[in-house]
């Protein structure tokens, strides 16, 4: 009987195990997670779940009874130290080793740090697990002042969920424009205002010189410009980077991420990695190996790797999408729309509902939806059949996504 | 606690739903792997499709646009009946509520 060894309790790893049962796999799961709660989706931590709004307990992705039904031993709060691939096994923080047929690399990502003086401070938080939201909770409770320190996805999300709650929020970029590596002009700018109008102030070209505080709680951040925002909750949000170190240490091949195949292999045949911590050749990236962050992309890259496991190989090529809810903003992005040259917007910004349509080199790359989820549905059957469509198309008068799916 | 019935080919299950919570959660949480459920909950993937078939149907909550929206886009044929599980919040309401799980979600 075959032992797969799922490392990470996070989205893919626990769709690794789901999927290998759903394929019919008898041998023996085990899944090991560093977190001492049950897997659980993230998406909420910085939306529903910040505002109080989602339970702890709607946060799971399966009932503690269905590890016993569907046979998958799962290990809470243990972590994976090293990898023995020659041996084929693994050892844990606590000394015991273990053996595997099959490994599964479902690590995840951790944070990318900054460098600031008085990062330290009490009420300095970062944002990606639930016991990090549930920090970040309280502290949003008793909190005047937010200062958001990075205008990313997350960073977004958090600013948008303070704001609401009635704190002050700003949130300080470095870039001239919000998200400026992922997302089209239009969009950016579209956020930029629906942020503004929200009542959070975003101050772009803006860095961060220091953390002030007293009595090891920060107070205030110190900008660049001179200024002293006052701060009782401070949200690191610059990004995060693949656990990937354990990968490394073993010897198997990484590079932002570890590197995998189409079918989610590592450089070792035995080993296969999925999720944040993969980076793997995309087709809609023409063929570059690309490292993706979203729901989406951990839980069909756990469905693919599964089935290899099983016999049934198929290359991963699905489409890649993300959504992000920002306030009343909710942004959906079909296909990778970096390094397009080329946009289209359909719709109306100024009622905030349009699909950005991002193109390179005349191919369509990606469509970018705020507040359209029958473009973004569209869009993505329209990418995953490969429609051939044009700037010209469009952005003719008239132009419904819909026409280009009848065939 | 109020139940639901999921009912796939052939088959019946009657799950226990905490108070609040959606019918996608309890199906898989209990593992009714048909739905899958990807984005969650945040009505972003239409992969939750059900049909709903029986138990007090006027305690549901009515189709919202953007559901509507995306019953336009599930996989199986969108029904009557159609709805997406997650929009479904289990109270003492909706206690039997009876739902077929689209056999097919993307
Ligand atoms: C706040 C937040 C909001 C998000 N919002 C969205 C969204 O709106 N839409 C979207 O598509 N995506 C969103 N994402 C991204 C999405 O959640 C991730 O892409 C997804 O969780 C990746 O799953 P994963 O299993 O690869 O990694 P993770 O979910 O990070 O799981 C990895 C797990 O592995 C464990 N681990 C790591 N190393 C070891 C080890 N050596 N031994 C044992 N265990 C280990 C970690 O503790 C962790 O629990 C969000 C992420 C965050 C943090
Ligand atoms: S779970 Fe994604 S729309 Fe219902």
């Amino acid at each position: 009987m075959t032992d797969v060894v799922i490392v990470g309790g996070g989205q893919a790893g626990c769709q690794v195990a789901a999927s290998l049962r759903e394929e019919g796999f008898a041998g023996n799961i085990v899944m090991i997670g560093a977190e001492e709660h049950l897997p659980y989706q993230r998406p909420p931590l910085s939306k529903a779940h910040l505002a109080g709004s989602v339970t702890r307990e709607r946060l799971f992705l399966r009932a503690q009874s269905w590890f016993a039904e569907a046979g998958v031993e799962l290990h809470r709060g243990r972590s994976v130290e090293s990898i023995d691939r020659a041996a084929r096994k693994i050892r844990l923080s606590d000394g015991e080793v273990m053996g595997y047929d099959v490994l599964v690399l479902a690590t995840g990502g951790r944070h990318r740090e900054i460098v600031l003086p008085g990062r330290d401070l009490a009420g300095v938080l970062s944002l990606r697990t639930l016991a990090e939201a549930e920090a970040m909770r309280e502290r949003l409770e008793a909190a005047g002042h937010v200062v958001v320190v990075g205008g990313g996805f997350i960073g977004l999300e958090v600013a948008a969920t303070a704001a609401a709650m009635g704190r002050t929020t700003t949130v300080l970029e470095l870039a001239p424009r919000l998200m400026g590596r992922v997302l089209s002009a239009a969009t950016a700018e579209f956020l930029l205002q629906s942020h503004r109008t929200r009542g959070v102030r975003v101050e772009l070209s803006a860095s961060v010189t220091e953390l002030l505080g007293t009595g090891g709680q920060v107070t205030a951040v110190a900008t660049t410009s001179g200024e002293q925002l006052p701060a009782d909750l401070v949200v690191l949000g610059v990004g995060a980077l693949a656990e990937d170190a354990l990968a490394g240490a073993a010897g198997l091949a990484t590079d932002n991420g570890i590197l995998v195949d189409e079918f989610l292999r590592t450089s070792d045949a035995a080993v296969y990695a999925v999720g944040d911590c993969a980076r793997a050749p995309s087709r809609w990236a023409g063929g570059s190996a690309v490292r993706l962050e979203s729901v989406q992309n951990a839980v069909e890259q756990a469905r693919c790797a599964a089935r290899d496991i099983v016999g049934r190989s198929e290359p991963y090529c699905a489409v890649p999408w993300f959504w992000s809810d920002q306030g009343d903003v909710k942004l959906q992005i079909a296909g990778l729309t970096q390094g397009h040259d080329t946009t289209v917007t359909v719709g109306a910004v100024d009622q905030g509902a349009f699909s950005v349509w991002c193109f390179a080199g005349g191919r369509l790359v990606g469509v970018e939806s705020v507040n359209q989820v029958k473009e973004h549905l569209t869009a993505r059957k329209i990418l995953a059949a490969g429609v051939a469509v044009g700037p010209e198309t469009v952005g003719e008068a008239g132009f419904s996504a819909k026409s280009l799916l009848v065939f | 606690m109020p139940k639901v019935t999921l009912r796939r080919a052939g088959f019946d299950t009657v799950l226990d739903a905490a108070e609040g919570t959606s019918v996608m959660q309890v199906a898989t949480a209990n593992g009714v792997h048909e739905i899958l459920a990807v984005c969650g909950g945040e009505m972003a993937c239409a992969t939750c499709h059900v049909y709903v078939e029986d138990g007090p149907l006027d305690a549901l909550p009515p189709i919202g646009d953007e559901e509507e929206d995306m019953l336009g886009f599930v996989a199986a044929p969108r029904e009557s009946n159609s709805r997406l599980s997650c929009q479904l919040l289990m109270t003492s309401a909706t206690d039997g509520l009876v739902v077929r799980v689209a056999p097919r979600q993307e």
